[in-house]
């Protein structure tokens, strides 16, 4: 399969996204659960190049802020009082995939300043940091969530296509029966017979296992369609008739015909499955306070005075925006590849 | 005949699939309704014991199931733990509003999408095509979610649009006067909709109806001089007729189960909240009874769809009868 430069460029785009995000404890200058009781909804950091003198600085400068006397909230900055962001410093310890030990953030700045990308919630805490540590869990149970139904899927779908007979059918009439499932109401229903308060990583198994076992029956569906024709390739009877295996004809033969399909369909549903787990976060109903995933970081805004007052509480559902879009035009890529490859 | 037989046995079949996996997930849940009580010391043992027994939470799967069925046939739908009552007429409350609100979501977007759609496939490729993609695309993108977030935020800072509910505490009794007030809470949640249901439609409208307009009798409607809006509304909308019927059924099948978010983010008084609700509160026969009622929406949904195509598109009737 042929993959356009566009296509490309797009994957690259999003792969650089995710590694951000992977990457969390590098890309954070904070501690997620680090609170500035003094600082509640602080709004994004203001970066200087210039000093109250007028003189320029090549390193960045980053102001304390100060809270007024006469309401809540609300901030000045001691512009006599600014600190040069520095690069590559340490700070609080974090893992890297959960074993290398660090501490070198790649941004930071000395003591009395605070360096808020995003602004600060309710606590105090950096919306930025949690924004990239809350994407590890959206983005990533979007992601393994998707691998677990295609392999379902897959699966399957191939079994119910080479074998046929009542496997077939028995398969075709449950992927119809989970296709009818109302998909939210679904999703939910399964979560709430599941404990309700969770420890972050078991919320983490439970919402892929969740959103993962509900959409099989789609790609099952298209799978089983390409495996009931390339079964009946010339070259699949040939290697049968030497004595080739059906684990071998699936493995070899078959399956590699469904590549470009599962390809897609995966494109297709990470966004869908990202937006399911905000989703069930945003009711409550995925990880937990004081673990940060998308999701419940917006769930604050159904506080009004939040929604209206500190607008970038929104950021993280505002970066769902431009990712969608992503995924959607490379979805649209690859389909328009295939077509052109097939015709 | 037996088409519409054999379609009718496939959706009752699907119901007790669905009621039944509802039940098996019931089933493989820890803990039930009562747990919170058994942590308050002031309720005896043997008072938890016997209302487990009132509610039938000692017998066995199947025996369940069974109470289950019958209590559904008689129309109960089985017992809400926390209300006490039957679950059917709770749920029907809710699922009025919910209805009212989709209802009439759908009926707009539907009247939306159908002409842009059209617009759409006949202008193909010129810059109102371009303009509606475009649109479309940047809709399908956004988040219900945050279509919802942005409609509160507008509302709350404009006061345009009430932020949420179903009705002002100080509305009068009378009738007009309520009826008014309700169709402005409505402006808000029926615009998310809307919004949110329009690309997807307009999407499909636009493939169906380039479809329809290559098929040569089109191009021979054409090359008798027949005008452009009448060749798109008397000619390539029946024969777009099959796909469109298609979708207006999935439109009727999602209309309990689309607006779950909305609902709960705008504070309307429908199913979703109430699900949310139950769920909160291990309430497990009124979800299942919640589950159940948008599937039958599903099912029956699906049901109409077949019988409109059946009755539409010849093609159908006679490959099934062969």
């Amino acid at each position: 399969m042929k993959i356009s430069i566009q296509a490309r460029m797009l994957g690259v785009m999003l792969l650089g996204l995710h590694l951000i995000v992977f990457f969390a404890g590098f890309f954070a200058p904070y501690e997620t659960s680090l609170q500035n009781r003094d600082l509640p909804f602080a709004p994004p950091a203001h970066i200087h190049f210039l000093d109250i003198q007028g003189k320029i600085h090549p390193r960045p400068l980053v102001c304390v802020l100060v809270e007024r006397s006469d309401a809540f909230a609300e901030y000045f900055e001691d512009r006599g009082h600014c600190f040069p962001v520095r690069f590559l410093v340490r700070g609080a310890p974090y893992k890297l995939f959960g074993l290398m030990r660090s501490n070198v953030h790649l941004f930071g700045v000395d003591a009395p300043a605070t360096i808020f990308l995003m602004g600060t919630d309710a606590y105090g805490r950096d919306v930025f940091s949690r924004f990239l540590y809350g994407g590890q869990i959206s983005l990533f149970a979007g992601l393994i969530a998707t691998v677990l139904t295609l392999v379902l899927g897959a699966l399957l779908g191939t079994l119910a296509g080479y074998y046929g007979g009542w496997l077939d059918a028995g398969i075709m009439r449950g992927a119809e029966l989970f296709l009818a499932l109302p998909w939210l109401y679904f999703l939910i229903a399964v979560r709430a017979f599941l404990p309700l308060s969770l420890s972050p990583k078991d919320a983490f198994v439970m919402l892929i296992a969740v959103i993962g076992f509900v959409g099989w029956a789609r790609p099952a569906r298209l799978i089983r369609a390409v495996v009931l024709s390339s079964r009946e390739h010339h070259y699949v009877l040939a290697a049968r008739l030497f004595g080739a295996s059906d684990m071998y004809l699936m493995r070899r033969h078959i399956l590699p015909d469904t590549y470009s399909i599962l390809l897609t369909q995966a494109v297709l549903l990470i966004p869908q499955y990202v937006l399911a787990e905000v989703t069930l976060s945003f009711l409550g109903l995925g990880a937990g306070e004081p673990t940060p995933s998308w999701g419940s970081m917006l769930s604050t805004l159904q506080q009004y005075s939040v929604l209206v007052s500190y607008w970038w509480m929104l950021i993280p559902g505002l970066v769902l925006v431009p990712v969608f879009f992503g995924y959607v035009l490379l979805a649209s890529e690859l389909q328009s590849g295939r077509k052109t490859a097939a015709s | 005949m037996r088409f519409l037989v054999h379609r009718l046995l496939h959706s009752i079949f699907l119901l007790v699939g669905i009621s039944l996996l509802s039940f098996a997930f019931l089933e493989l849940a820890p803990g039930n309704f009562f747990d919170e009580m058994r942590l308050n010391p002031q309720i005896s043992h043997d008072t938890l014991v016997h209302l487990e027994k009132q509610y039938g939470l000692d017998h066995s799967f199947a025996e369940r199931y069974l109470a289950w069925v019958r209590s559904a046939v008689k129309g109960d739908w089985g017992v809400s733990f926390a209300y006490g009552s039957p679950v059917a007429p709770l749920i029907w409350t809710r699922a009025r509003n919910t209805l009212l609100l989709t209802g009439l979501a759908m009926l707009l977007s539907w009247m939306i999408a159908l002409p842009v759609g059209l617009l759409g496939a006949a202008e193909r490729g010129r810059w109102l095509d371009n303009f509606f993609s475009l649109g479309t695309s940047l809709l399908l993108v956004t988040p219900d979610l945050l279509l919802a977030l942005g409609l509160l935020w507008l509302a709350l800072r404009t006061h345009w649009f009430p932020a949420g509910g179903m009705q002002s505490l100080s509305s009068s009794s009378a009738h007009a006067d309520k009826l008014k007030d309700v169709a402005f809470h409505l402006m808000a949640p029926v615009a998310i909709l809307v919004l949110g249901g329009l690309p997807v439609l307009v999407r499909h409208i636009r493939a169906a109806a380039i479809d329809a307009l290559q098929q040569p009798c089109i191009r021979a409607a054409r090359s008798h001089g027949i005008s452009r809006v009448r060749i798109l509304f008397r000619h390539g909308l029946p024969l777009a007729a099959a796909p469109l019927v298609s979708l207006f059924g999935f439109s009727l099948a999602s209309l309990l189960s689309a607006s779950l978010l909305v609902e709960v983010v705008m504070s309307w008084p429908g199913l979703g909240p109430l699900l949310l609700e139950a769920i909160l509160a291990r309430d497990v026969y009124l979800v299942i009874g919640a589950v159940m009622l948008a599937a039958l929406f599903l099912a029956g949904g699906m049901l109409i769809t077949d019988c409109l195509l059946f009755a539409a598109d010849p093609r159908i009737r006679t490959e099934k009868l062969a």
